[in-house]
């Protein structure tokens, strides 16, 4: 049976979150009735000229200082010229020959708390195309232009990966970074962020390369893995079945989860590169590269690093918490707010994780705030609540009901009882009313006697209604209990 | 460098114009005339000359990051061939 | 009236001899009567151009009034001008209205001058005679048998004939000077960069260049005062101070070192128009001027690479004629393929096909380098050419074309054509400016003198023309359709 090894290489179009578009001062907001935020430069209208958006080359330049790439003192615009009806000129302004971030590297943490370094081969600026409506308009196709001139980042790796997981753990890895650095929200489900896979299978140990398939279409992580598994499974049968792999794009289908041929009657392309001449070279000195450096933000790489090695967080802790800055920030203000990393990172993986789960929301769109949940777990830490009350509590807050947990803890009286003189009042009153437990224990096997006391305690729990703190009911209870022997 | 007639149909396929077989012919005569002309080129020695993109050695100019424009599709859309619901429309795209 | 230069109309309405009312109504009457003889107006605007003299002759009564206030102009039919059809002389832009003002223009109205419509000029500037209008050629009122120049014929013709005391056009690879030239008429055009190109439409980017297009170099003065200047929305304008062009017109020559590349003097040239140059020259001298002779070694070279260049661009910038947003449309398309293919078949001229056709090959796989790289690399010398030129002479002159204006139908073959072009289209690739000034007749069609100056030498191009034009009396010249239909 033979071996095969995988060979992945991952394009990343990367929205770039500038307010307005690449060339143009139209806006780029998500949503806008079609072609109302299409101007005479994005419907490429007779006679007009582009005149490039200094966020979007600085976004580009964080992200190369990023993934510690070369960035080139020029770079060039080329037009890529082909006919499509969501493209208005008849060419993309795009990057062919030098691209304004030159070679890099992400580091990207696997499942097993491993972590591996990919190659950026290179990222380059150019301007994303409208969009093609299919609902019928008397068999004809709708062209909305709203989108034409965003800019994007389209990230090319070099063929480094070798699994689906690695390949996801790289788009990861890029989803990280540019929400890290705010130049991208990253929604897939929008279309921010997008993916093109290159995939090919080589015998294990072969040094050159298979042909591989050039996967479009693939816009979610998990999508990823099961267009990676598809394609590799599909071409691994094809060679055992004594066929060859033809270098194409194909398609990836989500609901069939399967990918096939693009290629109808297309013929060979020929895109007809050539430097833009509306467009002068792009300069960037290095006193501009080194202020950019300068404000780049602690990125995921380094967060998780000090995840572990400050906080003593385990590796998948630290990755999971580290994964976007929204959920780091979050983690790290509950973090400041109780004092504890361990109990932080357990409750916003755990309860706040569930939470926005079921309700499908995103971190920043929680209803309690970092602030709100680190005074919970302070709360829990300090004994005033017990970890049931503390579900409660947070349960109240998501709902809502109060500013604050001592608020909720306030009003729904869920304050700990702490002196021991109250609780030893509770506990008499249950020994009182509970003869025939009492003889039972009192008659039974010392070494069974510590698992009867659960009996009791949960009484006096609930004569407390849950606000005796546990440790100290089973303490006093086991004292007076024993005296009756 | 002659140039055959698959050159002009395949350069009128890229550049997507429609050209008729009497009229490939005329071009696949003019064409060649006029490469001809620009062959004189090759005859020149470049070796080492930085290609020239732009006559003046200029550089790009940056715009701020801000929305200047607002939508004016009623009036670029009024002399457009066909639009329905503020939609461009065009023969059905097969994906 | 019509005889009179944008200079002396400026100070009629300064001094209230007449106003612009009167002016503009002249004009409109004289295209009106005349014009269908010379087929140099593609769109005439009287209303809009009755409505904007009004309000100029009230600016000028509130006392709000500039040099060109009230002045009537015509523009090429390539500047997009909001609400007005923009053809760029094609079937394809037959029925395009322009949503917006080019740079140039919002600058014209902002000068207060009046348009009087667009003019009429080869498809999408490509041509050197004005034969490839869709709107039929321009004849050259010099001798109606005769060609205008191209591809800014129906300005120059228009001013020639006194139908606008100015125009605007743009040039390419020759299209303000030779039409300047073949209608004896003075035509800037300026560095690439000095003037906006956005709202222009794009022939060749790198090429582009608007220009003013008048009797005398005082008149383009004036006109460049205004147009030029950097603007945001072009990335390849210049932010490069603008002078007063009018403060240096009268500096004195003496000193002025002269050179005659000897290229422009070979073979081909037509001898009475070696003549006629070689005597403005002498006219130089007299004025204080040296001469000496100079080589621009890589001149031959200029028409091929402009052939590789100018197509390669223009094949992508009219990728945007598809048939979807705006221009041509064919009927029933069949598919996506098939609209983009009729509606191109159908909206584009011949010599427009050609020049996508050329474009389109040059660019393409396995040919890039040894065309398009290869040409590029051949614009850099021919620039150096220039620059190495500069270092020892201040202005360089020669004839603006190797003829006079052709007959019409006269170049069949497009090659033959082109070389219309060889003085010319070096200066495009180079980037410079140049400037065609009257220098004479051959029979009865007139001789252009060009001028080039070094990289935003404009004010001194205009200097050393206006000199000239004080020495001499040949831009004084009228043609006789002009006086006899007076």
């Amino acid at each position: 049976m033979m071996q095969w090894e995988t060979v992945i290489g991952l394009e990343v179009h990367v929205q770039l979150a500038t307010r307005s578009k690449i060339f143009s001062g139209a806006s780029t907001a998500f949503g806008a009735e079609p072609n109302t935020q299409a101007c005479a430069v994005d419907l490429g209208l007779p006679g007009v000229l582009p005149v490039l958006n200094e966020a979007a080359v600085s976004m580009a330049v964080q992200f190369g200082l990023a993934v510690h790439a070369q960035i080139p003192e020029v770079s060039v615009f080329d037009r890529k010229n082909y006919f499509y009806p969501d493209l208005p000129k008849g060419y993309q302004t795009s990057q062919m020959y030098h691209p304004i971030v030159g070679p890099g590297e992400v580091e990207v943490s696997l499942e097993d708390g491993s972590t591996k370094s990919i190659r950026i081969h290179h990222a380059h600026l150019e301007e994303d195309a409208g969009k093609s409506l299919h609902e019928d308009f008397h068999g004809m196709t709708g062209i909305d232009l709203n989108r034409a001139g965003t800019p994007l980042l389209e990230i090319v790796s070099e063929p480094d990966m070798r699994n689906a997981k690695e390949a996801a753990a790289f788009l990861k890895a890029i989803y990280s970074i540019v929400t890290y650095l705010g130049i991208s929200d990253g929604n897939m489900a929008e279309g921010s962020m997008r993916c093109d896979v290159n995939v090919s299978v080589r015998p294990q140990g072969q040094a050159s390369l298979g042909t591989r398939a050039e996967v479009k279409n693939v816009n979610s992580f998990r999508f990823v893995e099961r267009a990676i598994a598809f394609e590799v499974e599909r071409q691994i049968e094809l060679i055992e079945d004594g066929g060859r792999v033809v270098q194409e794009t194909r398609l990836y289908d989500p609901e069939r989860d399967e990918t096939r041929s693009m290629r109808t009657k297309e013929e060979a392309n020929d895109y007809r590169y050539f430097p833009c001449p509306d467009l002068l070279p792009v300069v960037l000195d290095q006193a501009y590269v080194e202020h950019l450096r300068g404000q780049l933000p602690e990125l995921p790489a380094d967060k998780r690093a000090r995840f572990e090695r400050e906080l003593g967080l385990s590796a998948y802790d630290a990755g999971v918490l580290s994964a976007s800055r929204d959920m780091a920030e979050y983690f790290e203000e509950v973090k400041n707010e109780c004092g504890d990393a361990k109990q932080a990172a357990n409750w916003v993986q755990g309860e706040l994780s569930g939470a926005l789960n079921r309700e499908n929301l995103l971190i920043t769109q929680s209803p309690v705030s970092a602030r709100q949940l680190g005074q919970l777990v302070g709360r829990v830490m300090d004994d005033t609540i017990s970890g049931k009350a503390a579900k409660q509590v947070f349960q109240a807050l998501w709902n809502g009901q109060g500013n604050s947990a001592d608020d909720v803890i306030e009003a729904q009286g869920l304050k700990q009882v702490t002196d021991s003189g109250a609780i030893e009042a509770m506990i008499d009153q249950v020994i009182a009313d509970s003869p025939a437990q009492v003889a039972q224990y009192c008659d039974a096997e010392p070494e069974k006697r510590g698992k009867m006391i659960g009996y009791f305690v949960g009484q006096v729990m609930k004569a407390s209604r849950g606000t005796a703190n546990p440790q100290q009911v089973n303490g006093l209870l086991k004292e007076k209990l024993d005296a009756l022997l | 460098m002659a140039l055959e007639d698959s050159h002009v149909r395949r350069a009128a396929h890229l550049a997507r114009l429609g050209v008729s077989d009497d009229q490939a012919r005329g071009f696949v005569d003019d064409l060649n005339r006029i490469l001809e002309m620009v062959d004189q080129l090759q005859s020149l020695d470049t070796e080492g000359v930085a290609p020239l993109a732009h006559p003046l050695d200029a550089t790009q100019r940056l715009r701020a990051d801000e929305v200047t424009e607002s939508s004016q599709r009623d009036t670029f859309q009024h002399s457009a061939p066909a639009v329905e619901n503020g939609l461009y429309l065009v023969p059905r795209v097969v994906e | 009236m019509h005889d009179k230069t944008v200079t002396q109309l400026a100070a009629a309405l300064a001094d209230g001899e007449l106003t612009s009312r009167e002016l503009t109504s002249h004009y409109l009457q004289r295209i009106e009567r005349l014009d269908s003889k010379l087929n140099s107006f593609i769109t005439v605007t009287a209303d809009q151009a009755l409505k904007a003299a009004d309000a100029a002759d009230q600016a000028r009564a509130k006392g709000n009034a500039g040099l060109l206030t009230g002045i009537p102009l015509a523009l090429k039919d390539i500047f997009c001008t909001k609400g007005v059809k923009t053809s760029c002389g094609s079937k394809m832009l037959d029925t395009f209205i322009a949503p917006y003002n080019a740079t140039v223009v919002e600058k014209l109205n902002a000068a207060g001058t009046v348009s009087l419509g667009k003019t009429n000029m080869d498809e999408f500037a490509m041509g050197s005679s004005n034969e490839s209008s869709f709107y039929g050629p321009v004849k050259n009122p010099w001798d109606l048998s005769a060609v205008p120049g191209g591809s800014s014929g129906g300005s120059a013709a228009a001013v020639a004939a006194g139908l606008v005391p100015a125009a605007m056009g743009t040039d390419t690879g020759g299209s303000i000077r030779q039409p300047a030239a073949f209608c004896g008429i003075t035509g800037l055009k300026p560095t690439y960069g000095r003037v906006s190109r956005y709202g222009i439409i794009a022939y060749a980017s790198s090429l582009d260049q608007a220009g003013p297009m008048a009797r005398t170099a005082e008149d383009c003065a004036h006109l460049l005062n205004h147009i030029a200047g950097h603007d945001l929305r072009d990335s390849t304008s210049l932010a490069r101070g603008v002078p007063d062009y009018l403060d240096t017109l009268d500096a004195p020559l003496s000193g002025l070192k002269i050179g005659l590349p000897k290229e422009y003097f070979g073979d081909g040239l037509d001898p009475e128009v070696a003549a006629a140059v070689r005597e403005a020259v002498r006219v130089y001298e007299s004025l204080g001027a040296t001469v000496r002779e100079v080589s621009l070694p890589h001149t031959h070279y200029a028409i091929p690479a402009y052939y590789v260049i100018a197509p390669a661009e223009a094949s992508s910038n009219l990728s945007r004629y598809d048939g979807v947003r705006f221009g041509h449309r064919c009927e029933n398309p069949l598919d996506l393929t098939d609209l983009y293919k009729r509606s191109r078949e159908e909206g584009f001229g011949d010599e427009v096909k050609r020049r996508i056709l050329i474009g389109t090959h040059t660019l393409s796989e396995g040919f890039f380098d040894a065309y398009y790289k290869k040409a590029q690399q051949v614009r850099r010398l021919i620039r150096q050419d220039f620059l190495d030129a500069f270092e020892d002479v201040d202005v360089l002159m020669g004839p603006a074309s190797p003829s006079p204006a052709f007959d019409l139908g006269a170049k069949k073959d497009p090659v033959s054509m082109y070389l219309q072009d060889i003085y010319t289209i070096s200066v495009n690739l180079a980037g410079i400016p140049g400037i065609s000034v009257p220098a004479g007749f051959v029979g009865n069609r007139p001789v252009g003198l060009q001028i080039l100056g070094t990289h935003f030498a404009e004010a001194q191009l205009l200097n050393v023309a206006h000199k000239f034009q004080q020495a001499t009396d040949w831009h004084r010249q009228r043609p006789a359709f002009a006086k006899e239909n007076a």
